[in-house]
């Protein structure tokens, strides 16, 4: 199937312009020589850095969701409320769709997301790269659009403004683990080099 | 002579989850022989899906804004905002960065949204050869700011999470926010159906668009 190409041409995936591609030195980031579109980027020891990073995600995600994000004190009276519990205020309301939504954006989506990245960069690290973590990989690109948990970390912080007038507002131990988790999978799709997956299975570990 | 050579000239075609490239071989159902995922020479029917989706998020747009998005019952009586009085309640009670925030994730990105795309369909449609920079920018702003709409929605979720108080005050949500919700979801539907691959294709000459799309 494969061409007689120079075994570094690629084509950009914003205007499909055929490119060498640069080496790249640790830490540098190729563009589309017409479009400016990303192209790639060479982040130094990435598999490691990426799975460590992911794996920390993994536990902030888990406090994230176990304990209560939010509370309100008002007259005596204390609500608190977990990801998970507004959720089901919401679908408890009638509002299924809107409750779907926000399970599958806040919850279900970055979930799936960090888990898939785990199934195949786990492997990967171990040596054995196989050519059935490639749905998997496939299942994370197209899950990634979906996860929104620094949009719902934002929301939360405009109604919390919203209700700051009217009851005590108390933050819980969940906000700062899902401020922490942005941070982290931020960190952790900077520090990955997807190419690495589509590599000949590498001789050594890491990058 | 033109020196740059798309990969569909070059008769090839890139995996869109891998990057593999792979001939074109006339074939309909082509998988990438890396990664196995369907090959496109551009994503199947791009224009008609991403203009099915802008008009069905356009008309939608209309009752998120005219709707009611929460219904706040307190012993001061029952009180019905709409997504722009939220904004006008934020601004009045001072926290006007925060009614900004929300003013420009709720209806500045969508109308971005729905009008950036709107043009950027339009003009792949006549094969425009003008302002490629300009509208391949536009595209990414567009796949990456359109994520942030959906703020108003979870702050919706919270308030009625929090704000149970019964006998004291509640919220509920409206049905404003259901509608919202979908222009949301069909806005980021018709970014992803749109391929920004078509926006260079007129500069590879009198190729018939409407083969591939």
């Amino acid at each position: 199937m494969s061409l007689t190409l120079p075994a570094q041409t690629l084509a950009c995936h914003e205007c499909d312009l055929l490119q060498t591609e640069p080496a790249l030195a640790p830490g540098q980031t190729a563009r589309c020589v017409r479009c400016g579109a990303f192209l790639a980027r060479n982040p130094p020891d990435s598999l490691d850095r990426t799975l460590a990073l992911t794996l920390t995600a993994a536990i902030l995600y888990v406090i994230a969701n176990a304990w209560p994000l939010v509370g309100l004190e008002m007259q005596g009276r204390r609500v608190e409320v977990t990801l998970i519990g507004a959720v089901q205020a919401l679908w408890s309301e009638g509002m299924t769709p809107v409750a779907a939504l926000v399970f599958g954006t806040a919850l279900l989506f970055p979930l799936l997301e960090l888990a898939m990245i785990l199934v195949v960069l786990i492997p990967l690290r171990l040596g054995r790269v196989s050519p059935r973590m490639a749905p998997f990989f496939r299942l994370v690109r197209s899950v990634q659009p979906w996860g929104m948990v620094e949009v719902f970390l934002l929301g939360m912080l405009v109604s919390l403004v919203k209700l700051s007038h009217m009851a005590t507002v108390l933050l819980g131990p969940a906000f700062w683990a899902m401020a922490a988790l942005i941070l982290t999978v931020t960190l952790a799709g900077r520090a990955f080099d997807t190419r690495l997956l589509w590599q000949a299975p590498p001789a050594g570990a890491g990058a | 002579m033109r020196l740059a050579l798309t990969a569909r000239e070059a008769g090839l075609m890139s995996c869109h989850v891998c990057g593999q490239l792979a001939r074109h071989a006339g074939g309909a159902h082509l998988r990438c022989p890396r990664c196995h995922a369907p090959l496109h020479l551009r994503k199947p029917a791009s224009i008609s899906t991403t203009w099915a989706l802008i008009v069905a998020s356009a008309i939608l747009f209309v009752p998120a804004n005219l709707l009611p998005m929460m219904t706040t019952s307190s012993l001061l009586g029952t009180q019905r905002d709409t997504l722009m009085s939220g904004v006008v309640f934020l601004w009045q009670s001072g926290s006007w960065p925060l009614a900004a925030v929300v003013f420009f994730a709720s209806v500045v990105v969508p109308l971005l949204k729905i009008l950036a795309l709107a043009w950027l369909t339009a003009s792949v449609q006549r094969r425009s050869r003008r302002r490629l920079m300009q509208r391949a920018r536009l595209y990414r702003l567009v796949e990456f700011v359109g994520r942030w709409s959906m703020l108003d929605i979870y702050v919706i979720t919270l308030l009625v999470a929090l704000v149970n108080f019964r006998g004291i005050a509640t919220i509920e949500a409206g049905p404003a926010a259901i509608a919202f919700g979908a222009v949301v979801v069909l806005t980021m539907f018709a970014a992803m159906s749109f391929d920004p691959r078509l926006i260079w294709d007129p500069l590879a000459g009198p190729d018939d668009l409407a083969r591939h799309d």
